[in-house]
């Protein structure tokens, strides 16, 4: 493999990271306050329809990327208020919400569009456009350095760099802020918050909040970034391998990046090579597909370290009497 | 414009109920300033329903609460914290991955980042340390201390939140008597400095030793209010069940006979693969009761696990000098109770019945395969029912109805109800653990008696209990846990709390210098060995 290649699949990496990575940092916020996240994937399903949709009519991809957020943050309500208000089961929650969103895109759709379940091809002020980072161009001829900053961090779109940002931002809310302490506590030991004088209810509705957004941000990427147009179930499983990711991160936002990269860079090589020849034996691009799905058991059966999840995800606040 | 001496807090004819139980009727309690006011009372006497209300958790249905006479609406934990009250809960509500220092200011965070916060925190904290003996590690995590020092981070919580009136629920339920010990010291600080204390407890001692007022209460109402140095413990006693209670077990010496259960070097490790039983030695006689003293995990679950049958492990136990199984066929609970060993298992909610099962069905579980309940492929359901209805009525289960589901009874009447079960086989060996956790006094006196009318029929008792007291009230004997291991056995008659205590905590031989101080370091060298094995 030349330079060039491998130049290549690792900007393909990037790409396809980006919403693996959303994804992974919403569900992080989420369940790090106490609420299992397993509809991430029809958030981001939801959000990548509306954003395509309304860009695609309004021919504004800002717009679009609005309305990807909104729809993905009402879902994320739906959830909440199952979860929270209602302290019903998160894990029957969140399938709800994958086939509520895997129904409902493609029956909008063809209602609206009429192009069998699919939004019409995005173009021009639609899409995200990739954004040529200052000097790409003179730097392109230093050798190493230049290509790698002009093909490689040069010539994403807004939301590649916005979801790269996220993770040292996520980091600081967490660790260095108010809001994430007890965003952190609120999943550990809510009783404990409770006691402290601190609504739970509030901070796990803003963890809900904050999930629907960034899941919102994933979606538009998908439908106005990485491609150019909603098609049904283009999410494909995204949503469930960025909360493998998030096992695999130990709930932890550097880790989460390092996570998402290296799924990404599986999905970069099957995309970019199917089936892989190694001498004799050829590895098919199925094995490729489930390897995040692998690791991620492996990292659970504590192969590599333990991968202990917030003490209280999963289970309603309830006062004790 | 506050009256000078005002009581620190004053509730005026609160009622609370739940549904159709009434958990507080018309209470009404002044507590002065600069004081430790207990609480004590049976469990279900709503004593905790009382200090919920006043911590903001439940709203009274009827009633006014006044601090330091003004009068205060607590509608939630904020206001209590506002109004100058902080709470120890009995179960503690820290984040157990956090540090002591996050710990204290979660809640209390002096603007949206936390860097000021933390040092500010650091400082109090030192300040606070110095000033009541409270002093812990603040970078520490909470899951690598030992429970007396969770519970100081419990206390410097409320103190830095400027807490003027603390409550405890229950503090010493997990401490060894050093820690009790130290604790006390603590409040006696506190009180010196003019904080006002509420110490609810059911533990008679505690109360004497270090309240100056005390409530009593009974099925939801405040019966009295004495002053402690003018009371006994008979008399509270007798306020709190509303009858005479003996305190003391009435039993003759043992006349032990052979030895029916040995263990000899018993070796378990758990799923964590962790060594919870090293090497554990011991023989129960005919006749005697071996009560087994300890600090709550050290051992002794797991001893009761191997013995009942639900736990593997090496090493060799011998039941009338024969030896039984240990792992793999022939070590079910089911073997054991063929064998003549019966277990009252100490978690009787999980282990010793099945709630949402009929008091008539748990009193056959594990003895449900007996020819005589069968007819044909059916079970003969009649006989059990009947039967039960007997021992019901013989072990003054209330209400004595069959039908009732395990979960409707009281603590006391369920563990009534595992009894009848396993004494009413006629067993040679009796594994009882805890036999009176959250059982009211009254229970209390007539589970101890069934315990020594058994031990007086020539049965072998393994007793494991944390309380002290019961241990002292029960065994013939008294081995000492400690980290798995076996630190001494001791006759009642010849040691006191003092010499258990310190077993309890692991120190052999003569400390020399500060008994406490050798109790903490050795405590603290046991939490930083757990923590260690769980990386």
């Amino acid at each position: 493999m030349d330079f060039a290649t491998l130049l290549q699949v690792l900007d393909s990496t990037v790409r396809l990271a980006t919403p693996l990575l959303l994804a992974c940092l919403a569900g992080l916020f989420s369940e790090r306050s106490g609420i299992v996240d397993i509809g991430l994937e029809g958030k981001m399903l939801a959000a990548a329809f509306a954003s395509a949709a309304i860009a695609a009519v309004t021919g504004s991809v800002w717009l679009g990327l609005l309305a990807g957020v909104v729809a993905s943050t009402l879902m994320s309500g739906i959830h909440g208020l199952a979860s929270i208000t209602f302290r019903g089961n998160q894990l029957i929650s969140g399938v709800a919400i994958n086939f509520l969103a895997s129904g409902l895109t493609v029956l909008i759709a063809q209602d609206w569009f009429g192009q069998g379940g699919r939004t019409p091809s995005l173009m021009g002020s639609g899409r995200f456009e990739p954004i040529t980072l200052p000097f790409a161009q003179a730097l392109s001829g230093v050798p190493v350095i230049g290509p790698i900053y002009a093909e490689l961090i040069s010539g994403h779109s807004i939301l590649v760099y916005v979801a790269f940002l996220m993770v040292p931002l996520s980091w600081f809310v967490l660790y260095r802020t108010r809001f994430g302490l007890r965003l952190r506590a609120v999943g550990e030991a809510p009783e404990a918050v409770d006691t402290a004088g601190v609504s739970v209810v509030g901070l796990r509705y803003a963890a809900i909040v904050i999930c629907g957004v960034l899941c919102g941000l994933a979606g538009a990427y998908l439908a106005t970034g990485l491609q150019a147009g909603f098609v049904r179930e283009m999410t494909a499983g995204r949503g469930y391998i960025a909360l493998a990711a998030l096992i695999f991160a130990k709930w932890r936002p550097w880790y989460a990046l390092f996570a998402c990269l290296l799924f990404g860079l599986l999905q970069a090589v099957a995309l970019r090579f199917q089936n892989i020849d190694l001498g004799g034996i050829t590895i098919p691009v199925q094995v490729m597909d489930a390897l995040p799905y692998i690791l991620t058991v492996i990292i659970l059966a504590g192969f590599v370290g333990k991968a202990i999840p917030p003490r209280a995800s999963g289970e309603p606040y309830q006062k004790e009497r | 414009m506050t009256d000078p001496i005002a009581p620190a807090i004053e509730l005026k004819g609160i009622s609370k109920a739940f549904g159709p139980v009434q958990a507080n009727k018309d209470i009404s309690i002044r507590v002065m300033p600069g004081t430790i006011h207990g609480i004590i009372g049976e469990n279900g006497a709503g004593k905790s329903t009382l200090m919920s209300i006043l911590y903001g958790f439940y709203k009274a249905d009827a009633g006014e609460v006044w601090i330091n006479g003004r009068k205060t609406e607590i509608p939630d934990s904020q206001a209590a914290i506002a109004a100058g009250i902080g709470m120890v809960f009995q179960h503690f509500k820290l984040v157990q991955n956090f540090t002591v220092l996050e710990n204290v200011i979660l809640g209390a965070e002096d603007g949206p980042m936390l860097g000021t916060s933390l040092a500010r925190a650091r400082g109090e904290l030192r300040a606070l340390a110095e000033e009541y003996e409270l002093s812990v590690d603040p970078d520490q995590l909470i899951e690598n201390l030992s429970v007396g020092h969770q519970q100081r981070v419990e206390i410097l919580k409320a103190l830095y939140r400027k807490a003027d009136i603390l409550i405890l629920d229950e503090p010493t339920g997990v401490l060894t008597p050093a820690e009790a010990d130290h604790l006390f010291r603590i409040l006696d600080n506190l009180r010196a400095e003019g904080k006002t204390i509420v110490l609810i407890t059911h533990k008679l001692r505690e109360i004497m030793e270090i309240t100056d007022t005390v409530s009593v209460m009974r099925r939801g109402e405040m019966t009295a209010t004495v002053k402690t140095a003018e009371t006994s413990p008979e008399q509270l006693a007798e306020l709190m069940v509303g009858r005479k209670v003996l305190l003391r077990v009435d039993k003759v010496p043992a006349r032990p006979g052979d030895a029916v259960l040995r263990v000899e070097n018993l070796r378990h490790v758990d799923s964590h693969g962790v060594e919870r039983l090293k090497g554990i030695s011991l023989e129960v006689r005919a006749g005697e009761i071996l009560g087994i003293a300890g600090v709550a995990g050290n051992g002794q679950s797991e001893l009761l696990e191997v013995l009942g049958g639900y736990a593997d492990a090496t090493g060799t136990v011998r039941v009338n000098g024969k030896e039984i199984a240990l792992s793999g066929p022939g070590s079910d609970g089911g073997a054991r109770r063929a064998c003549g060993i019966a277990h009252v298992p100490e978690d009787r909610q999980t282990e010793g019945l099945i709630m949402a099962y009929t008091a008539w069905e748990n009193t056959v579980f594990g003895y449900h395969r007996d020819p005589r309940y069968q007819s044909g492929v059916l079970m003969n359901n009649a006989l059990i029912r009947e039967e039960a209805q007997d021992k019901m009525t013989r072990y003054d289960v209330r209400p004595p109805n069959p039908q009732l589901a395990a979960r409707n009874f009281s603590g006391g009447n369920q563990q009534k109800i595992v009894l009848a079960r396993e004494i009413e086989r006629d067993p040679d060996i009796l594994l009882i653990g805890q036999p009176t956790r959250g059982v009211d006094i009254g229970a209390i006196e007539f589970i101890h008696q069934e315990i020594v009318r058994l031990r007086d029929k020539g049965k072998a008792i393994l007793l494991v209990s944390v309380e002290l007291d019961e241990i002292f009230s029960l065994s013939d004997r008294i081995a000492v846990m400690f980290d798995g291991r076996i630190m001494g056995e001791r006759l009642p008659d010849e040691t006191d709390q003092t010499e258990l205590g310190l077993l309890m905590a692991g120190v052999t031989g003569d400390p020399s210098g500060d008994p406490i101080k050798a109790v903490e370091a050795s405590l603290e060298d046991k939490a930083a060995r757990e923590a260690a094995s769980h990386d």
